[in-house]
């Protein structure tokens, strides 16, 4: 069993990063799970932000993994109150069904 | 060495197969459980690298704020026993080839990216200074965000001030028909609205809203 370097955390922080996208692509039946998916794109992002920190000796990726850590609670917590507002107007948050823009 | 080796792989493993639930699950309220034990392996993984108070402070706001609002709103919405139908309408189905080859190219070209890095050989030697200090963590983070990074610092928690009161205007809802107390209307109520001094005359009494 080889040595666990940073290309080990890269390639778990890629893995996560591919799963967050195609749970975008794929996701037909509420547009929570698309929000959870940001969610594990900005993990993804995160890992790699500390492994670079841990393993170059620079603190500056976790001090910016904090900063992304703030900005995501923020976007859920707007997200989530957006949904709540567009589920009390129409009664279905399902994703085929919010074409009100026809875009 | 060995029991590090075992350690990341097994919460790596954890962490993939609770990532493949979240969007795979038919159940939102799994896909949200499946989303906290995402992030507290990875957490995990924060800690057993050497970045407590990153990990810590994983814990504190995903697993407990965030993944938490998410279980708040799918419970509230009453979503969770919609079926997910991936594969059953065929309007769904021309986004899943697209979806896949898009994120297969990522992941390709991402490996690609981890795998040809080349490091200049003396790199981990010279920078790895975190290990030498005789501070922590946590210590050596305050010393640099509340000094290099004070103004981001603040502009993020700006952000957050902004989010919140967002996320209360967004959900604030006027209703109708509730009695509520009204401090406009008491403090600006004067004498004359509510008392009025008549000139009685004996034996008449007073006829009240004539």
């Amino acid at each position: 069993m080889t040595e666990i370097g940073l290309g080990h955390y890269l390639t778990l922080g890629a893995i996560i990063f591919s799963i967050g996208i195609i749970g975008i692509f794929l996701n037909r039946k509420n547009i929570i799970v698309i929000l959870m998916s940001i969610e594990l794109i900005l993990l993804a992002v995160n890992i790699n932000l500390v492994s670079f920190s841990i393993f170059l000796g620079d603190l500056t990726g976790q001090v910016f993994t904090l900063f992304i850590l703030t900005v995501a609670a923020a976007e859920a917590a707007i997200g989530l109150a957006i949904i709540v507002v567009y589920y009390r107007n129409s009664g279905t948050i399902r994703v085929e069904h919010i074409d009100e823009l026809k875009g | 060495m060995i029991a590090h080796s075992i350690f990341f792989y097994t919460f790596s493993i954890i962490a993939i197969v609770s990532a493949i639930m979240v969007t795979a699950s038919k159940n939102t309220v799994h896909s949200v459980f499946f989303l906290i034990l995402d992030f507290i392996s990875i957490s995990c993984l924060f800690i057993m690298i050497g970045a407590e108070f990153l990990g810590m402070i994983m814990l504190i706001v995903y697993v407990g704020a965030v993944a938490v609002l998410f279980l708040f709103v799918v419970m509230m919405l009453n979503v969770a026993q919609q079926k997910n139908q991936w594969f059953s309408s065929e309007a769904s189905s021309k986004h899943i080839p697209v979806g896949l080859i898009i994120s297969t190219l990522i992941f390709v070209e991402l490996i690609i990216v981890v795998g040809g890095w080349k490091y200049k050989p003396d790199l981990f030697d010279i920078n790895n200074s975190l290990g030498l200090a005789k501070v922590s963590n946590t210590h050596s983070l305050g010393q640099v965000l509340y000094t290099d990074y004070i103004h981001v610092f603040q502009i993020s928690g700006m952000i957050l001030l902004v989010a919140m009161i967002g996320a209360i205007v967004l959900t604030f809802r006027k209703r109708v028909g509730v009695k509520t107390q009204s401090y406009i209307k008491q403090i600006s109520r004067e004498r004359s609205d509510g008392v009025s001094v008549l000139n009685v005359e004996s034996n008449k009494g007073v006829k009240i809203d004539d």
